[in-house]
């Protein structure tokens, strides 16, 4: 198990596969997160980006903060690219013409993900391809200024649901991705944060290696549209594990293992406080919102503890 | 119609050299800057490791730096932010166990740069 230290020295080293110069937010984590996730292969990486904030910001032409092979896809179709890559990678080997062994990375947004390349991702992942699908989760179409996406949570305010006198904002549950992964019976896929760089690190880890394809799902608190001080992006992460908001864990070969299980269960309200999205569950007469919110956490965290007890197979 | 092309005679797309960002240096954005104390410093790697704009240099070092207490610090060891391309998020001095990093207004430290050194 690498510690925090070499995990450090090898994203700041001049060897890093991404490089400073890119045009994210002041205190966004995607920058930690995909640099961790670098960090855990050892291997040459191959890089297929849905558009997206990473996207968008990484490659304004003639600027690339890429320093690995790195292709701009669609929304729709990363990880059907990310299938094809693979697919031309076995052939080279086969004909001799590559003998190099290589990680391939697919990334995306929740946007690029839960919605829009879905299809594509949950085609791929079907057809067992070798890859690792990694998803920054910003809980909605960020980059473009705030619209719901499948990844919002109940309750959030956004452009295309905003709260008002009749509205709560969005009225539904976000879908759980990891388990919808997992129902590929695919080896591997975690559930991860932005602030816990050692748990990011194993986990990518363990979808680099894993014998068929990896899903990665991490939450990227977004200080644009969540609205918050750029430097609290590492504590509203912090925040949103220890509110069971977003449970840390890992689907391996079907077994639920639960990594972080805070002692001491934070009410919902301690990571709602401060973020614009959330604002109008305070006003009065919205107080149904939070309690509503809170139970569906517990029952959430409730069954995922039960799953991870029973030992069943997913 | 034009004459038909296999797929190996198709132009590449627009092809970059690798890494090209670090000519564009985001350091501007900055409206307050992270003021390291090297000797409160215990080099956890924390900012390193959090640091979104890869601004924060990290090194191997045998010989070791000193750090909060006057301890030597040896293996990773920080070094001085790089101004080039912090965008001054304050991540950093947030996350700090010990406290090290304190975020000042970029006003101040140009002032404190332009004052000769023995004047009031």
């Amino acid at each position: 198990m690498a510690t925090l230290q070499e995990i450090a020295l090898k994203t700041a080293g001049v060897e890093a596969r991404i490089v400073s110069g890119h045009r994210m937010c002041a205190g966004c984590g995607i920058g930690t997160i995909i640099k961790t996730v670098f960090a855990a292969s050892d291997r040459p990486v191959i890089v297929l980006n849905a558009t997206g904030c990473l996207e968008v910001t990484t490659a304004v032409y003639p600027y690339t903060a890429w320093n690995t092979p790195w292709m701009h896809l669609t929304f729709e179709n990363a990880a059907a690219v990310a299938a094809g890559v693979e697919s031309a990678y076995k052939a080279l080997k086969r004909r001799g013409r590559m003998s190099e062994e290589v990680n391939i990375l697919a990334v995306g947004g929740d946007g690029g993900t839960y919605d829009i390349g879905f299809q594509a991702l949950s085609g791929a992942l079907e057809r067992r391809h070798k890859f690792m699908y990694l998803v920054y989760d910003n809980e909605g179409y960020m980059n473009t200024g705030n619209q719901r996406s499948g990844a919002t949570p109940f309750g959030a305010s956004t452009t295309t649901v905003p709260a008002g006198t009749v509205s709560i904002g969005k009225p539904q549950w976000r879908k759980n991705l990891v388990e919808i992964a997992a129902a590929h019976r695919i080896p591997y896929v975690g559930q991860s944060v932005a602030h816990n760089t050692l748990d990011i690190y194993k986990k990518a880890q363990k979808g680099f290696n894993a014998d068929g394809p990896a899903v990665l799902a991490v939450l990227q608190p977004c200080t644009t549209n969540w609205s918050y001080e750029a430097a609290l992006t590492m504590k509203y992460s912090r925040l949103a594990v220890e509110t069971n908001f977003w449970p840390v864990y890992e689907v391996e070969n079907g077994f639920v293992h639960i990594n972080v299980k805070p002692a001491d269960r934070k009410p919902i309200e301690e990571f709602l406080k401060g973020q614009t999205r959330f604002k109008h569950l305070f006003r009065p007469g919205n107080e149904h919102v939070i309690v509503e919110m809170q139970k569906l956490i517990d029952e959430e965290w409730a069954r995922l503890v039960k799953l991870e007890e029973s030992g069943v197979q997913l | 119609m034009s004459e038909k092309k296999s797929w190996e005679d198709l132009e590449l797309a627009i092809e970059l050299p690798p890494a090209t960002s670090l000519g564009y240096k985001t350091g501007g954005w900055r409206i307050v800057r992270p003021v390291w104390n090297a000797a409160e410093c215990i080099h956890c790697m924390i900012c390193v490791a959090y640091c979104p704009d890869m601004a924060i240099p990290a090194e191997k070092s045998e010989e070791g730096t000193v750090g909060k207490g006057g301890r030597v610090f040896k293996g990773a060891v920080r070094r001085e932010t790089n101004f080039d391309y912090c965008k001054g998020c304050g991540i950093c001095a947030h996350e700090c166990p010990t406290k090290c990093l304190s975020m000042i207004r970029e006003e101040e430290a140009e002032q404190a740069a332009c004052k000769v050194p023995g004047e009031v």
